[in-house]
């Protein structure tokens, strides 16, 4: 179970503006979900070690080198920005 | 019909200039003027930049120079790939506009190879969903029944591969978006062990699980494509090379020995994948194609899986927490959809809400719920630890058997809209695929048969890295 309330707090975190009525949408739909993968519940882990990752790699490094890019590049990805001034991203001011 | 060729034959036409890399890629283009309309599988047609490597190849065979199998041949990407200059959409309106700044790996590899890239083809938005019907464009009809959905995520590659729109398609699996749609439209689809293929270019949904693969007509193409596209990538951390890569005894010599092969096939059923929910017909179906491998000399045995009925509820974490993550980029700053608020917050609320689709804020929804503070270890350590026991499951089996066969999908293609309103009965769709992605092992389907006119797709499955083995068994059946 799901309350409207822990929704509504969720898709804060989730950066989801959602309307009055899709939060009480989800509030049924994630409860069935919830209540879905609830069988967990049903199995004896405590001793189990996580997996995060299946094939068992760990660490793959590389060398901490950084590499400029060309103008062609920069500039394909400065096209994509809604908003750009003089070669930077442009974003709201955060204070 | 130059459209409906495999590879192989494509190559042998091409090599002995029965025709030309042009002419096949305009039997290719005139087929989807014909019919994408009504199958819905492109969303992009690269027809200007696909004639002109056409045209390039064409030059190469002109001037007898050597070419390689996938040269001049004309091929569909599904649009969650980048390709160099190509609108890249994930099926999703927050990427509608977005022009991909770089090739992917497996576009890079197949470029090299000469492959004509002839468009990106439509899914289920950021490739969740396994019908098609969540793509935020249109969605894609099954080419052997236009009422009926052609599976998903991949919805398009496997439609376009199935109704001769494309020699053969790359996909991308997360929780079975390959192998479900290859067998609800008869086409082969392959999801390599986890890492085998570079993701790099991919558009991220659930890192742990995500692994692009080939769909194809053959098992014969569905090898060459997964030859050139596999192989560590440095751009991938989680890449690495198969054995048949580090040895020099390839695997594929196997083909030589097929009789020996097949005697000391050892298969596994897994009691668990012929449960309730699963259609008899298909029951039927895969159980005389496993019938054939015995008649050929396999040894058959029943195998026991038991915690496979925890799988899917395991996916259900750990996939969505896995999106919510890699969903937070966007953000309607560095690219896509931006929609303006008062501040910044206000500006992410509105562009994330209008871009993404129902299931992919459900999803989101649901990641960030069992990443929050105070649910984490209920439900994500908890889904972590089960997935563990799958493995383990699957570590167990292969001591006894090389393959696992079962169905790759409970039922054959059903109709739109039949579960589009209820989310759980749509992720009951995966139960039979879902596990290989937490095991992080290969599977293939290949089709064997059908109900009415509905294709039904056998589903064999590996251990880690033993993707040339399942190759060499589909090939048995199906070579």
């Amino acid at each position: 179970m799901i309350t409207k309330k822990q929704v509504s707090h969720v898709a804060k975190l989730a950066r989801l503006g959602l309307t009055k009525s899709e939060k009480e949408k989800f509030t049924e739909e994630l409860s069935d979900i919830l209540d879905f993968v609830n069988k967990l519940n049903e199995v004896k882990a405590d001793k189990i070690k996580p997996t995060a990752q299946a094939t068992g790699l760990e660490n793959i490094m590389r060398e901490d080198k950084g590499r400029a890019k060309s103008k062609q590049e920069t500039d394909k990805l400065l096209e994509l920005a809604p908003e750009t001034e003089k070669g930077y991203v442009k974003v709201k001011a955060i204070l | 019909m130059l459209n409906k060729l495999t590879i192989t034959q494509a190559h042998q036409g091409l090599k002995k200039k029965e025709f030309s890399s042009v002419e096949l890629t305009e039997a290719v283009l005139n087929r989807i003027r014909e019919r994408n309309q009504d199958i819905g599988a492109y969303l992009t047609i690269t027809e200007e930049s696909a004639l002109k490597q056409a045209i390039k190849i064409d030059k190469k065979i002109a001037n007898n120079e050597e070419i390689s199998v996938l040269a001049g041949i004309p091929m569909a990407v599904k649009d969650i790939i980048l390709v160099d200059g190509i609108k890249c959409t994930a099926g999703s309106k927050i990427l509608e506009n977005y022009i991909a700044p770089y090739d992917a790996t497996v576009i890079k590899r197949l470029k090299k190879q000469g492959a004509v890239i002839i468009g990106k083809t439509n899914l289920d938005e950021f490739a969740m969903g396994a019908s098609g019907e969540n793509s935020g464009f249109y969605p894609t009809k099954n080419p052997h029944d236009l009422e009926r959905v052609p599976g998903g995520s991949s919805s398009g590659s496997a439609a376009a591969v199935a109704d001769n729109l494309c020699i053969y398609a790359l996909g991308s699996d997360t929780g079975g978006s390959i192998r479900q749609p290859a067998s609800l439209c008869g086409v082969v689809g392959l999801k390599p062990t986890y890492g085998r293929v570079s993701r790099y270019g991919l558009i991220a949904f659930a890192s742990s699980l995500d692994q692009i693969g080939p769909i194809t007509k053959t098992v014969e193409d569905v090898q060459i494509v997964f030859d050139a596209i596999k192989g560590k990538d440095e751009k991938d951390s989680t890449s690495f090379f198969g054995h048949s890569e580090r040895s020099e005894e390839s695997n594929r010599s196997f083909a030589n020995v097929q009789d020996d092969i097949v005697k000391n096939l050892k298969i596994g059923v897994p009691k668990e994948y012929f449960i309730k929910g699963l259609d008899p017909e298909v029951e039927k179906t895969i159980k005389q194609a496993i019938d054939k491998y015995k008649e050929m000399g396999a040894q058959v045995m029943e195998v026991s899986l038991p915690n496979s009925e925890y799988a899917l509820a395991c996916y259900y974490i750990i996939q969505p927490a896995e999106a919510s993550a890699n969903l937070a980029r966007y953000d309607g700053i560095k690219y896509g959809l931006s929609e303006k608020g008062q501040d910044l917050l206000k500006g992410y609320l509105k562009t994330r809400k209008q871009g993404f689709g129902n299931e992919v804020q459900r999803r989101i929804m649901i990641g960030t719920y069992v990443l929050s503070a105070g649910y984490y270890d209920a439900y994500y350590l908890k889904a972590q630890k089960v997935r563990t026991l799958i493995k383990q499951d699957f570590d167990n089996v292969f001591k006894k058997v090389d393959v696992l066969m079962g169905p790759a999908s409970p039922t054959p293609a059903f109709k739109l809209g039949e579960k589009a309103a209820d989310p759980i009965s749509m992720y009951l769709a995966d139960i039979y695929t879902v596990s290989a992605n937490l095991a992080g092992i290969p599977a293939i389907s290949i089709p064997c048969g059908k109900t009415g006119n509905l294709p039904i797709g056998l589903q064999i499955i590996g251990n880690q890295f033993d993707d040339e083995k399942i190759l060499q068994v589909a090939k048995l059946y199906a070579p």
